[in-house]
């Protein structure tokens, strides 16, 4: 073991022990014997797959299927372009996670904008963007509010201080997305043919193991909740591969180290506190009922998309991309026929070719 | 009475232009070469092949933990003519400063010029000063440009590169790289990250002493280790097999890339080098290595195969396998 690898990670050491990792792939590779599909739904499950080499360790028989996990990727043209368009108010300040920053809309990108001399700032916590709007009052700083349930509750608390401290100046455009919603949604695609889902650890400590329990009841498909560290995904996939082969089909927690049944109660009070549930579209998988969070009304000041009219223009996807297939696993992005030909993580064509956690982005850059 | 800040004036040619040569930038440097003053250094190089190269350093902030630009400047450019064998020996400087750059700022960035200049052993020999408008430059930017001699019978270069070759990593990955971010953003991890800003020239200089015969150097800057890596596989036309486990990440520095999804292997470093090297010059070149300040941490990270020609491929910790690319665009933080 390398002594500088986790000085400060010590925790999660035993989590990365290459003999325990191998004795779970050696597990899973006894256990399975029917030809399987799971999705992993989560991009940070996808990079971490890719990273640690996980695919070369499995049998034959298990193929791994990236889901609409990267937030980035599964956010609708609309609200990119509204993202660009919001750039170029006079006096806006863009406040956004670096992730977007690339992201083409239908004209241009944030990058693209920033280079022509928009204000558009890279922050690490809406808090930031808070801070941004406090020393800066004659001008509205508008953060760019993209991410699931994890990223969505310090988004909740960040316009919440606003609200407490009077800032005005302060908005989010508010585009976040519900995990649940978009588990059903796949299941109701044809051609899916999925025989069980990784469920995504970091959205389940804020939701909770039960925010799942309805999904698996009502579609009988094998779901375990799983951490990040290699041996947490093939522990995962183990028993993914006991209950299928047992013809199970139950919601399993193997993240019980940091998600609970109920979740983080105090998260949850701040996301129904200023978010309602809508209907909104997500790229890929069209509108999902009540999968959005947008602000309520009792914070309609703080609401970017309130407070501006923003100019929408009909948007046609980029042709000849697949991001929608690609989202929903139905193909692999090598399939798609601008993957690396034309589309690059320097040149991307879609979402899913830009962020780190984008499954275009890991197939490039770890799995060809 | 000398102005606190830089002037416009000051790149005028005229009287503050030659106060500011005179009473600020060759005292910084005084050596007889700089000393006349004159239009270029003339240098007696003597026999034998000469290695030339030039780098600009443009780095914001101008000062971080573990050095700043002045240092980056003098050891970048010493790092590459070490890259290529050669013993470096004279630099030329050019500055092009903001108008308003404080003038305290521009003494620290000369001093940290002067000490590392010394520490590598070099002379700053000639150079050159612009001043332009407020805008039109960030602070403070320097060109170097280096020359320095390579010795008899050495021959560090990309097609000697062989399959069976082992290589060797100097120390820890990913330092330089992970300040800058951290500074640039503000994320106050100041404390136990900082830069590896070092000159190589005398590691390198024991190690050819070891072993004349080291097929290439590299010192993977701007891109990391990955895409040295890469670029060694194309030019050389071998393939490349790593261990992930071997590849040393200071704590700290490892728990900032995770935290902001950053992949250290492609994060820059200012003091490491690769070493492509014989398999029996291996043992004896890291024992020269491990005994030197800057190459404490050195490893073997892995060797050079004749199997798929121009790709990089990593044994994963857990034992997997993996490809590893080059880096596209500039890596940006991710969201979750």
């Amino acid at each position: 073991m390398n002594p500088h690898q986790g000085a400060i990670m010590d925790p999660l050491t035993p989590y990365r022990d290459p003999g325990l990792s191998a004795r779970l792939a050696a597990r899973i590779r006894a256990a399975s014997r029917r030809k399987i599909r799971l999705m992993e739904v989560c991009g940070t499950h996808t990079v971490s797959i890719f990273r640690s080499g996980i695919r070369s360790l499995l049998p034959e028989t298990v193929s791994l299927i990236s889901g609409p996990g990267c937030p980035v990727c599964v956010t609708d043209q609309r609200d990119i372009d509204a993202f660009v368009a919001l750039s170029g108010v006079e006096d806006v300040i863009i406040a956004t996670f670096g992730d977007l920053m690339r992201v083409p809309g239908s004209r241009s990108s944030l990058l693209r904008e920033r280079a022509a001399g928009r204000d558009i700032r890279v922050v690490y916590s809406p808090l930031d963007a808070l801070a941004l709007a406090r020393e800066t009052p004659s001008r509205r700083v508008v953060f760019l509010g993209v991410g699931f349930e994890t990223t969505a509750p310090a988004i909740a608390a960040a316009i919440s201080l606003a609200r407490t401290e009077g800032i005005g100046n302060f908005l989010v455009y508010s585009a976040h997305k519900c995990v649940p919603p978009a588990l059903c949604a796949l299941m109701e695609l044809p051609e899916m043919a999925l025989d069980g889902f990784l469920l995504p650890g970091h959205v389940s400590v804020i939701i909770g193991a039960g925010a799942y329990r309805a999904f698996v009841d009502r579609y009988r498909i094998p779901a375990v909740i799983a951490g990040f560290e290699p041996a947490d995904i093939l522990q995962a996939i183990h028993l993914l591969v006991t209950q299928i082969e047992s013809g199970r089909a139950a919601l399993e927690n193997a993240y019980p180290r940091v998600v609970s049944e109920t979740g983080n109660p105090k998260a949850l009070r701040l996301l129904a506190e200023v978010f309602k549930p809508v209907d909104v579209p997500w790229r890929g998988l069209g509108i999902l009922p009540a999968s959005g969070l947008k602000l309520r009304d009792a914070y309609e000041a703080w609401d970017a998309e309130k407070a501006f009219d923003i100019d929408f223009q009909e948007t046609p996807a980029p042709s000849g991309c697949a991001c929608g297939d690609i989202l929903t696993g139905r193909r692999l992005p090598p399939a798609c026929p601008r993957f690396g030909r034309g589309c690059t993580p320097e040149h991307p064509v879609g979402p899913c070719m830009v962020s780190t956690e984008g499954t275009c982005a890991a197939y490039y850059r770890y799995g060809r | 009475m000398k102005p606190d800040k830089i002037l416009l004036d000051h790149g005028s040619g005229g009287l503050m232009s030659h106060r500011l040569v005179t009473e600020t930038l060759l005292p910084a440097f005084d050596n007889p070469l700089l000393a006349p003053l004159h239009d270029g250094a003339v240098l007696d190089l003597g026999q034998g092949r000469v290695a030339f190269s030039t780098d600009s350093f443009v780095v914001d902030p101008i000062f971080f933990p573990g050095g700043s630009i002045g240092d980056l400047a003098v050891n970048g450019t010493v790092n590459d003519l070490a890259m290529c064998g050669a013993e470096p020996r004279f630099l030329s400087m050019g500055l092009i400063l903001e108008e308003g750059l404080p003038f305290s700022d521009l003494e620290r960035i000369l001093a940290d010029m002067k000490s590392a200049a010394g520490a590598a052993g070099v002379f700053i020999v000639t150079g050159d000063t612009k001043v332009v408008p407020r805008g039109a430059a960030d602070k403070v930017f320097i060109n170097t440009t280096g020359i320095g001699l390579v010795p008899a019978g050495i021959q560090v270069a990309p097609n000697r590169v062989r399959p069976g070759d082992r290589i060797l990593l100097s120390g820890t990955l990913a330092d330089h790289g992970m300040t800058i971010l951290s500074q640039r953003e503000g994320l106050g991890f100041g404390g136990p990250v900082q830069s590896d800003t070092a000159p190589l020239n005398h590691l390198v200089k024991k190690m050819l002493a070891a072993c004349p015969d080291i097929h290439l150097l590299r010192d993977p800057t701007r891109g990391g280790l990955g895409t040295s890596l890469n670029e060694v596989a194309c030019s050389a036309g071998v393939g490349i097999l790593m261990e992930e486990d071997r590849i040393p990440v200071r704590g700290p520095v490892a728990g900032l890339c995770e935290l902001l999804g950053i992949d250290p292997l492609y994060v820059a470093n200012e003091g490491k080098l690769l070493a492509f090297v014989p398999p029996e010059a291996e043992a004896p070149l890291m024992a020269v290595m491990q005994s030197d300040p800057l190459g404490r941490d050195a490893v073997v990270i892995g060797e050079v195969l004749a199997d798929h020609p121009g790709r990089v491929e990593m044994k994963t910790r857990i034992g997997g396998r993996r490809i590893v690319r080059m880096l596209t665009g500039e890596q940006l933080p991710r969201i979750c």
